[in-house]
């Protein structure tokens, strides 16, 4: 399996390396250098000389591939290129174009975005599996029908809904947790309720009626009727049986989108004033602060490339047949 | 409550007004504008009297009266700072028994273990000097902090664009530090630790409204020092995250991606509330607490809140003193009376929350390139077809639909409240408006298309070409009304048969059109710097042309008699002379239609009962929360009463969900006992 999970990691070289190039292209193509000094300096009383001298205090001033005018190797190393994409590829994202230091940013932030992200996750889980394996218990049956039919009335709703329509119900007119707001530590608590509720409902009619059809096929299958002819209790037949089988098709979903908890949610972020990385990258958008949203595409990258590799692990460990070769 | 975060809190950088709405309570430049009169007055704030102003000839010696403009070659402002100002509590200060600073020579592996300013064991203080105010004009010119006014100071400060070049030399080794009290600022000097003068080129009334902004506010050399050591900067320990300064407040916790703390400065010399007012701030309870001890809050947190909804929710419930207006909420908060009044709505009243308004000094325009062949220029024809768009584009329809009524339609480039503004009949814009029963009255639009058709393009055809006229509208609106918007103004063109083609653009590119020249029609605004009317006059003045001075003017505006009088106005004091200079120039701009002078937006804010001595301040640059006061006991009344938790329906959903799942067990139980054959 190692030698299986270090080809894996080889192959990622490439893919972050086609990102890096791809968003280098379209952020410093699109957004010249003096574009992106215009958008820190402001636009009252700008002068050229002002967008020459943050140029190149920045190093934008320099060529963008390559330095005819250097010597050997610093013909690439002196470019705009080396010195703001070599460096994110070992993760060293230096600082943003309004100075801040973007590691240390990003290792403030992604607590926030996890407090979030992880009880939504597990809770949203939990209830999904457990509401899915109850509606299966009572396939074919009206609660069947009726269950199907509020999951896909649930899903058809705008997350923005669930989010605007909870903070008017719970905080505004039942003034039972903050509207929005964030502290630190375990004062964090109340400010997260409202969040975690509205994610863990939001995501119920797709969830429940996803893990549904994983367990309608499953249970129709051989085993499931032998497990029956044993005498096993239904509730037995599902949870032991039933749960295992689906499993991998859980886990593909849940375990490549591990890694991304960590990037946040944009639209939950911003309207529970949350800071956390999701609301970083926003930030970063709204400012042109391309130096931020580079180093998020590329993380973001990263991460998901890390949650595709755990996924084909988690394989071998619910289905011992799988073997990495 | 703040939307965005602030960029920039150092005081030579920053240029917005989010941002001033914190460092003006931190920073204390030498001058202030006094919270309560009207128009605004300058006034001394860490200085004993206003600056001498003393003016020179080209050997330096001192002019006597009566002085001739031609004789001036600089003029010298002189100022005299007060005995006893204290910075606020800083580890850049802290000083060991021996005197020396315990934090200016620190190793990296000790900045490494400290990640923000509450990690510096010691504190320190010192009194406010004149070389502070030196230090912080040197750093106007250091290329590496980009301050905003470098170029237009360089113009003035004798002496700061050789200090820029020298710091261009100095700097270009990014490894070498530099300390800016190695360099000479020939312009500024101190005779002694209270006196300094900074001397200009010429002469220059407006530079002491410059003097209230905080790029001159005050900067110890202290502070950058300490701020400079490796690897502060890698902890995001800078001055840019946490200012030093002598005023009312210090920033105590600085987490704009959640909230900023100002709490009182325990060095604070303290201030005393104003005892003179304008009119009716007696009556408004403005001068309840005139010649108390300021600032009366200890502690004022800032949260962040980026939508509106939450935004509004939280000010209803209490959480936040004071709230604008969105659109969304406009019509909960705000009523008409039958007669137009403006007044908060009923729900509003019974909270207690009462409404402020006040007209922004600020302009937004609809610009017309000058440099445009076909809508540009000085021609008669050109002249004709912008007075017949001005006219046509309505926007006191646009302020209606577009602002809930928040704004005055624009008859020149002079917002209300700044000297030079006319009301009435004396300001009307005569090209676009009629003067009618004490009101603007907009021209009919068939005058507006006989002035096409004088101009050759009768309905809306060019004369000369026989092809219909189409002009080009350069566009970075975005959000959900832009397409309304742009659509409003399309039909507002079409009125006068004439084809408009909007051309979205991003901003960026929108900024290299207006750079070079390629925009034909374009808005743009601009919100006083000064409350003087050369701030807004010198976005008409030709060497501010956008293309061929990378200045302000965008329209590339350019007319010499209005350059004359420009050059003249700016140097006059307030006076009827000046006025009627200005009146002269607003009729040029008026004929010529550079610009459609669209709108005055007006700020509404609404205030809880237990928010005291508020009054509408436009001047952010000045901090006005040490004059505010809080009637805690009240507010905390009214949020413990306005925000009961309700709990029945908690415990109805829970009875709901337990009557649910009882059939359900008893359905499994059921169907576990069921017999299979």
């Amino acid at each position: 399996m190692m030698s299986y999970i270090a080809r894996r990691i080889l192959y990622a070289i490439p893919i972050l390396l086609g990102v890096n190039i791809l968003t280098f292209l379209l952020f410093f193509f699109v957004n010249t250098p003096d574009d992106i000094a215009r958008a820190q300096l402001g636009d009252r009383r700008v002068t050229a000389e002002a967008i020459e001298q943050w140029k190149a205090s920045k190093g934008y001033d320099k060529p963008m591939f390559w330095n005819s005018d250097a010597d050997s190797f610093k013909k690439l190393s002196e470019t705009v290129f080396y010195d703001k994409s070599v460096r994110m590829m070992f993760f060293d994202f230096g600082s943003s174009d309004s100075g801040r230091d973007i590691n240390y940013d990003i290792s403030q932030r992604m607590w926030p975005s996890l407090a979030i992200a992880i009880p939504s996750l597990l809770i949203g889980l939990a209830i999904n599996i457990s509401l899915a394996l109850m509606i299966v218990f009572f396939r074919g049956t009206t609660i069947d029908t009726a269950a199907v039919v509020i999951c896909v009335f649930l899903l058809s709703i705008s997350s923005l809904f669930y989010i605007i329509g909870g903070q008017f119900l719970i905080s505004k007119l039942l003034h039972l947790v903050p509207i929005s707001g964030y502290d630190s530590g375990i004062n964090a608590f109340k400010f997260l309720i409202l969040p975690v509720i509205i994610g863990v409902i939001s995501g119920i009619g797709s969830g429940v009626r996803w893990y549904r059809t994983l367990f309608i096929e499953e249970i129709s299958k051989d085993y499931v009727r032998t497990a029956r002819a044993k005498g096993l209790k239904e509730t037995t037949v599902l949870f032991r049986h039933v749960l295992n089988n689906a499993m991998i098709p859980i886990l593909t979903g849940v375990v490549v989108i591990l890694p991304l908890l960590f990037m946040g949610s944009l639209l939950t972020e911003s309207f529970f004033s949350i800071p956390g990385l999701g609301s970083y990258t926003i930030d970063g958008i709204q400012r042109q602060d391309f130096a931020i949203v580079r180093s998020m595409v590329y993380l973001g990258s990263v991460l998901y490339i890390i949650g595709l590799i755990l996924t084909d692990i988690s394989y071998t460990i619910v289905d011992p047949r799988v073997r990495l070769n | 409550m703040f939307t965005e975060r602030p960029k920039f809190l150092d005081p030579v950088r920053s240029y917005s007004e989010s941002e001033y709405r914190f460092l003006a309570q931190i920073y204390e430049s030498p001058l202030q504008y006094h919270y309560l009169h009207r128009p605004y007055t300058l006034q001394p704030q860490t200085l004993t009297q206003m600056p001498d102003i003393v003016y020179l000839d080209k050997n330096g010696q001192e002019l006597n009266e009566p002085v001739q403009p031609e004789d001036i070659a600089f003029t010298e402002y002189r100022f005299s700072l007060q005995n006893g100002i204290k910075y606020q509590p800083h580890p850049a200060f802290a000083k060991s028994n021996t005197g020396q600073h315990y934090y200016h020579q620190l190793t990296r592996k000790e900045t490494s273990r400290l990640k923000t300013l509450n990690h510096f064991e010691y504190t320190g203080t010192r009194e406010l000097v004149a070389n502070d105010y030196i230090h912080q004009i040197k750093r106007i010119a250091d290329p590496r902090l980009h301050s905003p006014i470098n170029g237009l100071m360089q113009n003035y400060i004798v002496g700061l664009k050789e200090l820029n070049t020298e710091l261009q030399k100095a700097t270009a080794n990014s490894q070498t530090s530099v300390d800016l009290r190695d360099f000479t600022l020939s312009g500024v000097t101190s005779p002694n630790d209270h006196q300094f003068n900074i001397r200009i080129y010429g002469q220059y009334p407006q530079f002491i409204y410059w003097l209230a902004m905080p790029f001159f506010a005050p900067m110890p050399w202290e502070a950058d020092i300490f701020y400079a050591q490796p690897g502060l900067a890698e902890n995001n320990i800078s001055l840019n995250w946490y200012p030093v300064g002598t005023g009312a407040y210090m920033l105590s916790e600085n987490n704009p991606n959640l909230r900023m703390v100002l709490e009182k400065n325990p060095n604070f010399r303290g201030q005393t509330y104003p005892s003179t007012g304008d009119i009716g701030d007696k009556e408004n309870g403005l001068l309840d607490d005139a010649g108390k001890t300021i600032p009366f809050i200890d502690k004022a947190v800032y949260i962040l809140e980026k939508e509106s909804i939450p935004y509004w929710n939280k000010f209803l419930q209490g959480y936040f003193d004071s709230s604008g207006i969105s659109s969304d909420s406009f019509d909960s908060a705000i009523s008409f009376s039958s007669s137009g009044n403006i007044g908060v709505s009923n729900e509003m009243k019974e909270k207690g929350v009462t409404l402020e308004t006040v007209v922004n000094t600020s302009l937004f325009y609809l610009g017309f390139n000058m440099l445009d062949p076909v809508i540009g220029g000085t021609s008669e024809r050109a002249r004709l077809l912008r007075q017949a768009i001005s006219i046509a584009v309505d926007y006191e329809e646009y302020i209606s639909i577009f602002l809930n009524g928040r704004g005055i339609a624009g008859q020149g480039p002079i917002p209300p409240g700044i000297f030079g503004y006319q009301e009435g009949a004396a300001g009307v814009n005569s090209t676009v408006y009629d003067w009618q029963n004490n009101n603007y009255q907009r021209k009919p639009i068939k005058y507006a298309k006989s002035l096409l058709e004088k101009a050759n393009y009768k309905n809306g055809i060019d004369g000369l070409t026989s092809k219909p006229l189409s002009l080009f509208y350069e566009s970075i609106d975005q959000g959900p009304d832009s397409k309304a918007r742009l659509n409003w103004l399309r039909k507002q063109l079409e009125k006068i048969d004439i084809q408009l083609i909007i051309r979205s653009t991003d901003y960026n590119r929108f900024q290299e059109k207006m750079s070079t020249g390629r925009a034909q029609l374009f808005n743009w605004g601009w919100n006083a710097d000064y409350p003087d009317p050369e701030n807004f006059l010198f976005l008409l003045y030709s060497p501010q042309g956008k293309v061929k001075h990378k200045g302000e003017n965008a329209a590339n505006y350019a007319n010499p008699e209005f350059d004359r009088l420009f050059d003249q106005m700016k140097n006059m004091p307030n006076s009827p002379e000046r006025q009627k200079t200005i009146d002269k120039m607003v009729k040029i701009v008026q004929h010529d239609a550079p610009w459609i002078f669209a709108f005055h937006p007006k700020s509404f804010s609404l205030q809880h009962a237990w928010y005291k001595n508020t009054k509408p301040f436009i001047m952010g640059n000045t901090g006005t929360l040490r004059y505010k006061r809080i009637d805690a006991p009240l507010r905390n009344q009214k949020r413990e009463q306005w925000n009961q938790p309700i709990t029945w329906p908690i415990i109805f959903i829970l009875a709901l969900l337990i009557g649910l799942i009882i059939p359900a067990v008893l359905a499994y139980k059921k169907h576990e006992r069921k017999r299979v054959l």
